[in-house]
């Protein structure tokens, strides 16, 4: 896989602009809105953003990876399978040994 | 610094030091696949010290590689920081009181592993005095936050030794996934992160990565949901 050139000014402004949201985002109640509460349906919503957004952003990358020009790769899910696993039953760290483990191993292997 | 405040910085930095091992690999992930995405290393390692939140990283780059619009780069970026604003709120009670210039550095360094350690700390101790409790919260960030610099730069200048038959692009989705695999610990997160990967799939199709709005708006809203009726059955059953 050729990778796609990101340009400078893209990157720049996309991690500039991503820093001052990010701060703004943690600053909020601490700083400007000195603990004024939000109201109860809107911080349910929010319990939900990590395993709303992030799944759905595996999800393509793992069934049509862009390494294999975007191919199904059984190994690929398997491994995706063995990090999800092991990071639901043992945590992060053991998620990113199983994960790659298992794809290392079975590259080497198949 | 008083010693006592000292002392609540050390503490801090001893009961967040299990979590380097998670922040070390994945900042050191970070360093590698970004350079492998073409970034030079002063990118890698300014992106790193201006944003501090790794998966709003990883999103980014994928997004970015993958040429989505500014816009949706930056929209879903930030989706995945809106946690933060909850851990801000939360922090208010305990940290609220201290000075502006102190709350902003506290922003600024805002982790989920800092985070998630200093309110434990605070709501079993609430005697704990507002000075040892921001000595508690840096110590905490110490650990987390230098070994982050350090080895996002580490990761950066090693990259380019590691060979494309290891794959390391497929250490993006795995990241992800060892951050998400642990947060599905009740109904209302499984059914959040099913309506996710359902809709991602249904909704590739549509143009500029947009899906991934629509996936993740529909899989909020069903994890919201479910945790109102599980709130309602329980008032049923205690009714």
């Amino acid at each position: 896989m050729t990778p796609v050139i990101i340009p400078d000014s893209t990157f720049w402004f996309v991690t500039i602009l991503l820093g001052i949201g990010t701060f703004l985002i943690r600053f909020s109640f601490l700083g400007l809105l000195g603990g004024r509460a939000l109201p109860d349906w809107l911080l349910t919503h929010l319990r939900y953003v990590g395993v709303a957004v992030l799944p759905a952003l595996i999800t393509p990358m793992v069934l049509w990876p862009a390494a294999t020009q975007g191919q199904f790769d059984p190994i690929r899910l398997t491994a995706a399978l063995a990090a999800l696993y092991a990071g639901w039953r043992f945590g992060v760290v053991y998620s990113l040994l199983f994960g790659m483990g298992t794809l290392w191993a079975l590259q080497y292997l198949l | 610094m008083s010693s006592a405040q000292k002392r609540a910085l050390w503490r801090g930095m001893r009961d967040c030091s299990p979590f380097m091992l998670v922040v070390i690999p994945f900042s050191t992930l970070f360093g590698v696949v970004a350079r492998d995405a073409g970034l030079d290393i002063l990118q890698v390692v300014a992106m790193s010290a201006i944003v501090i939140a790794g998966s709003a990283q990883f999103t980014a780059l994928a997004l970015l590689q993958d040429q989505a619009p500014v816009f949706i780069v930056l929209l879903a970026s930030l989706a995945v920081n809106m946690r933060m604003a909850m851990y801000s709120a939360a922090l208010v009670p305990h940290l609220g009181q201290a000075p502006l210039k102190l709350r902003a550095l506290m922003a600024y360094v805002m982790v989920d592993q800092t985070f998630a350690v200093s309110v434990r700390t605070f709501e079993a101790e609430p005697s704990m005095p507002l000075p040892e409790k921001i000595g508690y919260y840096f110590g905490c960030i110490i650990v987390v936050c230098m070994p982050w610099y350090l080895c996002t730069y580490l990761g950066a200048v090693l990259g380019q030794a590691i060979p494309a038959a290891l794959s390391p692009d497929f250490a993006v989705p795995i990241c992800f996934l060892a951050l998400v695999a642990p947060m599905l610990r009740s109904l209302p997160h499984l059914v959040a992160a099913g309506v996710s990967v359902a809709a991602a799939v249904s909704f590739a199709w549509v143009p500029w990565n947009f899906g991934l709005i629509i996936s993740a708006l529909l899989a909020m809203i069903a994890g919201a949901q479910t945790e109102f009726w599980q709130r309602r059955r329980l008032v049923k059953e205690a009714a």
